[in-house]
């Protein structure tokens, strides 16, 4: 109950409720979620069951065009299966890996991020330098480098059954730095205060200052962080999948969705391309959208810039 | 100053290094070459033999030293499995389809980005900044393969204005085979290059944007206005000036970035560069001109980076002393 008023009288909440673009962007990315993860009730049709697929349904239009099947509202794609449902799965798949892949991300760039800050040194700055490396190869292109290489060690029909965590994987480690930067930068800030340094008068063991103390400092940056890192990674999964290194047709998310309707786009059937990108570029924007809200509302002096 | 060049060459040979074991580590573990060479009806105790003799039965750090010594002193990056031929001529033979693109889109990038991000840093508040950083929210947000498909469906399947895939014609001059040349060339030209501007735009414009804002917030523009200077002046010879070097440098760093969207644009458009190639590697699992494709590019890639880092070093005293950025 107190924690209820205090969110009610939260600065978020006051900023929320007079930000319309964030409110819009809550709005449409809960939509969105919502009929993702609930794709298996809301769905009319289900892409995973190729016994209800029949292949004489494969490209019809969306239902406002001519020879149109009203059970199919946008249409279908090249094997026959309903675009609308096909893409809700889709959806479902490119949050699962962006959200799973920027966990692996914070997990793997918090650790490192508060080793190098915190006891710095010889650590820190190989650390960081390993960071800068590879941050400078860019990551999209850490990431294509990094699952080709796996579909070239483990072959394509591994990589096809496990694509998922192989996905959040290399996602996962392209973009690590990100988070090891930021959380060095609000420990090294921390790090001077007189809190950390009682807490080190009365001995205490290190690790417990880094994580009970020092890290739940840091977390604004870390959310900030997040939900940029999120839409970054559903943006790299889509592009893997687009480039056939990623997710496989018989899953498909957006990006192979995409892909597999491109190879149509010239015989005319635009929606099996085109609707799958609307539905992830609206996906990407509400993401960014909401980021920029908490990037304001929870350091109004880094937005300035 | 040496001390600092030393350093960062240093590095760069550490980071090339590394790049080259895995890379060689990788051709190691995947495929066989004497059964890409003997085929299957060849015994074993002969398929020995010709192991021994192609040195694949040495241990696996010798094999690395003799690849590394054939890659730096004849450039040997090894036989292409598909093209049957060294995978260093093949990558050089579609250079140049890659550079045009990359050398077209970056004079497009220059010529809007300075402008645009200039206005919008001086005018925050007018309609016209308004609309340009809307664009590049918005240009942040479109992956680059869905702006070249709607671009593709607009212009060559609605509109049939310009071609949606190849090179086009192209002339060759001085071994350098150019579609820049040909009307048909520079008609294939155009949506690749627009697509992978509208990409990398946003990065710029939004980069120019913040430098410039914050040069405008200085002592020594507040001087300038004071002492009555033409509004173009302070502009474009006082704040702007100072904003370049950031962009430079961070424009860059950027190739790696670049790198990876040549590949995902080439896709899209069939463009016969570097990165289809890269893809059709990996669709056909030619490792071989995989691992020479990881490192040619990791050569660009360590060599901009050097050099722009030394010249930042170069420029700027207080990179010299701390050692980093």
């Amino acid at each position: 109950m107190r924690l209820w008023k205090k969110f009610k009288n939260s600065y978020a909440l006051y900023s929320f409720l007079r930000d319309p673009v964030a409110m819009g962007s809550f709005i449409i990315l809960s939509v969105l979620a919502l009929s993702a993860f609930g794709a298996p009730i809301i769905a009319p049709h289900n892409p995973y069951d190729t016994t209800t697929i029949n292949i004489m349904d494969a490209e019809l239009p969306p239902v406002w065009q001519e020879d149109a099947d009203p059970s199919f509202l946008l249409g279908t794609d090249a094997q026959g299966r309903d675009m609308l449902s096909t893409m809700l799965y889709g959806m479902r798949v490119s949050l699962v890996i962006g959200i799973g892949a920027t966990m692996l991300q914070a997990i793997i760039g918090i650790i490192l991020g508060l080793i190098s800050g915190y006891r710095g040194g010889k650590i820190d700055s190989f650390l960081m330098r390993m960071a800068d490396v590879q941050l400078s190869f860019s990551t999209l292109m850490v990431a294509i480098f990094l699952s080709a290489i796996f579909q070239a060690l483990f072959g394509v029909a591994a990589f096809e059954r496990l694509a998922i965590p192989f996905l959040v994987l290399v996602i996962g480690i392209a973009e690590w730095p990100q988070y090891a930067r930021t959380v060095r930068a609000s420990v090294l800030a921390e790090k001077k205060k007189e809190y950390v340094e009682a807490a080190r008068v009365i001995g205490l063991p290190s690790r417990r200052i880094m994580w009970r103390h020092i890290l739940p400092n840091t977390l604004s940056p870390i959310l900030v962080l997040s939900t940029v890192q999120v839409a970054h990674a559903i943006l790299s999964e889509a592009a893997l999948s687009f480039l056939g290194l990623g997710m496989p047709i018989t899953k498909p998310s957006l990006g192979s969705l995409i892909n597999s309707g491109f190879d149509y786009i010239f015989s005319g059937s635009w929606w099996i391309t085109l609707f799958p990108g609307f539905l992830l570029v609206l996906l990407i924007l509400v993401i960014n959208l909401l980021g920029d809200f908490v990037q304001d509302v929870l350091n109004p002096k880094l937005y300035k810039g | 100053m040496f001390a600092f060049i030393v350093r960062r060459v240093i590095q760069a040979i550490i980071v090339m290094l590394i790049i080259s074991f895995l890379g060689f580590a990788l051709k190691q573990n995947v495929g066989d070459p004497v059964r890409e060479i003997t085929g299957i009806s060849v015994s074993v105790a002969e398929r020995e033999a010709i192991r021994d003799k192609l040195g694949l039965n040495d241990p696996f750090f010798t094999q690395y030293f003799r690849f590394l010594k054939g890659a730096v002193l004849e450039g040997n990056l090894g036989q292409s499995f598909f093209y049957k031929k060294p995978a260093l001529e093949v990558i050089l033979k579609k250079a140049p389809a890659t550079l045009e693109l990359v050398f077209v889109c970056s004079i497009f990038i220059v010529l809007l980005s300075i402008p645009m991000g200039m206005y919008s840093a001086i005018y925050p508040k007018r309609i016209l900044s308004r609309i340009i950083m809307g664009l590049s929210t918005l240009g942040v947000s479109i992956p680059i393969f869905l702006i070249a498909i709607v671009f593709i469906y607009i212009f060559s399947i609605q509109l049939n204005w310009l071609p949606s895939y190849g090179r086009g014609e192209t002339v060759t001059i001085w071994g350098w085979e150019s579609g820049l040349f040909t009307i048909d060339g520079l008609k294939h030209l155009i949506l690749p290059a627009t697509a992978l501007t509208a990409l990398m735009l946003p990065l710029f414009v939004r980069l120019i944007r913040s430098e410039m804002m914050e040069a405008l917030q200085t002592e020594y523009v507040k001087f300038a206005w004071a002492k009555g200077l033409s509004p173009m002046r302070i502009w474009v010879v006082h704040a702007f000036k100072n904003t370049l070097l950031p962009v430079i440098t961070v424009g860059g760093v950027q190739i790696g970035t670049l790198i990876a969207f040549t590949i995902l644009t080439e896709t899209v458009f069939q463009w016969g560069g570097l990165g289809f190639l890269f893809l059709e590697a990996v669709e056909r699992a030619d490792t071989s001109l995989l691992v020479a494709y990881l490192i040619f590019v990791g050569i660009i890639f360590v060599v901009v980076n050097t050099v722009v880092d030394i010249i930042y070093g170069l420029v700027n005293p207080m990179v010299r002393v701390t050692g980093r950025k």
